[in-house]
């Protein structure tokens, strides 16, 4: 860091830039006043956001585009409360994160000054690991510790907690932060004989299913899970975030399994020998009742976080290790299997059981997603916000690359979307970046339109638009007895007339011959732009399996009897 | 498949955890998460000021536990966290104990004091404070002696862990 003497702020900015800090994203107030005086002239782009939240859900989007760091920035008390939402969305997708908080001065912790929270305490069931930093001279260690911890083993949030009187003192040991972190390992290959028996088990299969999820995508293990199912002749079913690692256009590819899954994807784990889950957890939206799943199928569970073994599905070879190097284990020691019969029935199954629509009447959802990506071509890169247009995103934008599939999976995060598309595009600048959004979570980080305006980024907004909290409303169709409870958003603004309000051009769509013109018009626009798809407001997402029932009681279509109340959360 | 989680029975775990402010908390969420009572908890220094000991005794599933334990060793500041419920260890526990105790039935309590080779620690007009050491099963026993004169109050250190001959704990 050189021989000058620099402050703890400054200290900080330093080893942001050395660590390859491109963008910090926040919003200032008293007690982060000197870091963000210490990023004044420096070569990291401070993007100020609206609204914390907002901050950290772009450091997240920009993580999940580019696979580094991303850095959120804000103040102390209500700055730092407002992050609590995106921690716990990064915690739970295993996004690498670090937000920096200013605090009070030490000497008022804990006296109730103003603007001072415990946020340490606020934050430690949000976060990987964190710091309140209480000594100048850690300043280094910790930071270097923070950047470590985020993106190795089973990346994270890691939060640091920088009272003012700390930042603003001056370091006088600026030696490079050299760190040891004796309770903290990071798994690679996986155990001989795990893989030995994980191994003889792949090769007795004759159903056998690979289940990808977010871990094959983080560890960038796209190559050996291509290799796997193509050397095994091996169907892959993915969980929302392990979309495109195999890309979905393959032949073994049978799409996202689950509650809202495609049917032959879930036909095919009902029917399946064995699975192979390959850096997924297990998750109630894809397990759906714990003691039916995969019944007498053989298990076998790779994952870089040993706490993932038998916490919900009991395995019966549990790899410990980073997805690629472990595949990279087990691809060469695998020959062809006697697979053929069983990739002839998934086949089948795909082409009985389509993922369809109704196509009469008002504007479709699913229209308006499938047509956005045809139009946008195989490189686009999707962010979704949670909700409805969510699962028909999942299930109509069909992903070939991982990271150009970002979508808040463990949270279920409203508000994500749109932020994290900003995020997104400046990681990856060039690229056509599209948030398709509720008109309900929308509504809940719209604000960042101006920090969209401000940095010019070209990102496309598609409000898929219900007037309802579209999701909520189909459990009250079907569970509840057609008991509408909180669900109409009435009170909507004009969507395309808002975004001109923010100097983002606006476009609507209300009938169906709009959809394709529309949407290319917006997608040729130099720009940031924001379409308005007025669509159906009564459907409801199909395939569905209702939460806490097994993957066989699948409902292709609205059913005609009344349904008991699922037994499974949300 | 088989129930491998069901009874309560009582654990006793031993993690080695940096010296530093918030593992205690960190530690007590990954009990308080899943609803989880921790019957005795034991912070301490060690022979290295820079890590500490803690014991703990919880009772639930064995597999929750087993959860329980994989979760606390995800975390940063743990060293290793080790269930040694079911394996031979040093272990011991410290009480005092105040019963209510008048000049006529001293003896009936010093009586009970010696088969547990128990210490007094205050005597006084109406009381009798005493201390005593040993496994916790032990001194469970002593407290059940103890009732029938009234107990006025009670403190245990919670259950100390030792791994046995060379190994360290």
């Amino acid at each position: 860091m050189g021989d000058k003497q620099l402050t703890g702020a400054e200290a900080l900015v330093e080893i942001m830039i050395e660590e390859g800090v491109e963008f910090v994203f926040g919003l200032p107030g008293g007690n982060a006043i000197p870091i963000y005086d210490a990023l004044v002239g420096r070569k990291i782009q401070l993007v100020l956001t609206r609204h914390e939240q907002g901050a950290v859900h772009m450091a997240d989007g920009y993580a999940r585009a580019t696979g580094k760091v991303g850095v959120a920035l804000v103040t102390s008390g209500p700055g730092a409360t407002n992050t609590v939402t995106g921690l716990f969305t990064a915690l739970m997708d295993s996004v690498p994160l670090v937000v920096i908080c200013g605090q009070s001065p030490t000497f008022v912790l804990g006296l109730d000054a103003f603007q001072e929270a415990d946020v340490s305490g606020i934050t430690y069931p949000c976060v990987k690991h964190s710091y309140l930093v209480k000594d100048v001279e850690d300043i280094p260690r910790v930071m270097r510790e923070a950047f470590y911890l985020a993106n190795s083993g089973r990346p994270g949030p890691v939060l640091i907690d920088m009272p003012k009187d700390i930042s603003g003192k001056v370091l006088l040991d600026a030696s490079p932060g050299e760190f040891h972190l004796p309770g903290y390992a990071v798994p690679r290959e996986g155990e001989a004989s795990a893989i030995a028996a994980a191994v003889k088990a792949l090769k007795a299969a004759r159903r056998p299913i690979l289940l990808v999820g977010h871990g094959a995508a983080i560890s960038g293990a796209s190559r050996e899970v291509r290799e796997l199912v193509e050397k095994m002749r091996m169907p892959a079913v993915s969980t929302l975030l392990g979309k495109g690692v195999l890309p979905e256009s393959h032949e073994l590819s049978l799409g996202m399994l689950g509650m809202h899954g495609t049917a032959y994807a879930n036909k095919a784990m009902v029917a399946c020998d064995l699975v192979m889950s390959v850096g997924s957890r297990w998750d109630d939206r894809i397990v759906g009742s714990y003691s039916d799943f995969c019944r007498g199928a053989v298990k076998i569970h790779v994952d870089i976080d040993p706490a993932e073994m038998d916490k919900v599905v009991k395995v019966d070879v549990g790899i410990v290790g980073d997805a690629r190097a472990v595949l990279a284990q087990l691809n060469p020691l695998l020959e062809r299997g006697d697979t053929e019969d069983w990739v002839k029935q998934v086949a089948r199954w795909r082409r009985e059981y389509p993922l369809s629509y109704r196509k009469e009447g008002k504007v479709r959802a699913q229209h308006v997603i499938q047509e956005l990506r045809a139009l946008a071509g195989d490189k686009a890169v999707f962010t979704t916000d949670v909700g409805q247009h969510q699962m028909w995103a999942a299930q109509f934008v069909g992903s070939e690359e991982s990271r150009n599939w970002i979508s808040s999976g463990g949270a279920g995060t409203m508000g994500f979307g749109f932020p994290a598309a900003i995020g997104a595009q400046l990681g990856r600048p060039g690229e056509l970046v599209i948030a398709i959004v509720g008109d309900g979570g929308f509504q809940m980080t719209l604000s960042e339109l101006a920090t969209m305006r401000n940095l010019d980024l070209p990102v496309k907004i598609v409000v898929i638009n219900n007037h309802y909290l579209g999701m909520v409303r189909q459990w009250q169709n079907m569970f509840y007895d057609e008991r509408y409870s909180g669900v109409d958003l009435e009170g909507n603004p004009d969507f395309a007339r808002l975004a001109e309000a923010y100097g983002v051009k606006g476009y609507r769509i209300t009938r169906p011959a709009d959809v394709r013109r529309v949407l290319k018009a917006a997608l040729e626009h130099d720009g940031p732009c924001l379409v308005d798809a007025e669509v159906e407001k009564h459907d409801n997402v199909f395939p569905m399996i209702p939460a806490g029932a097994p993957l066989k009681d699948m409902l292709l279509e609205p059913p005609r009897r009344k349904l008991e109340k699922p037994t499974g959360g949300t | 498949m088989e129930d491998t989680n069901s009874g309560a029975a009582r654990h006793s775990l031993s993690l080695y955890v940096a010296n530093k402010p918030g593992v205690l908390i960190r530690v007590a969420l990954v009990f308080s998460r899943r609803g989880f009572n921790i019957d005795s908890l034991v912070v301490s220094e060690t022979q290295d000021p820079r890590f500490s000991r803690m014991n703990i005794v919880a009772r639930g599933g064995r597999d929750t536990l087993e959860q329980i334990l994989k979760q606390l060793n995800k975390l940063v500041d743990v060293i290793h966290a080790r269930d040694y419920s079911y394996e031979d260890v040093i272990q011991k526990e410290l009480a005092l104990v105040k019963i209510d105790c008048p000049p006529a039935r001293r003896p009936e309590a010093f009586q009970v004091m010696e088969a547990f080779k128990a210490k007094t620690i205050d005597l006084a007009e109406s009381t009798l404070a005493v201390e005593v050491t040993g496994s916790s099963e032990k001194l469970d026993a002593f407290e059940t002696l103890l009732r029938p004169f009234g107990i006025r109050d009670m403190v245990r250190s919670g259950k100390l862990l030792m791994a046995r001959g060379a190994e360290t704990t």
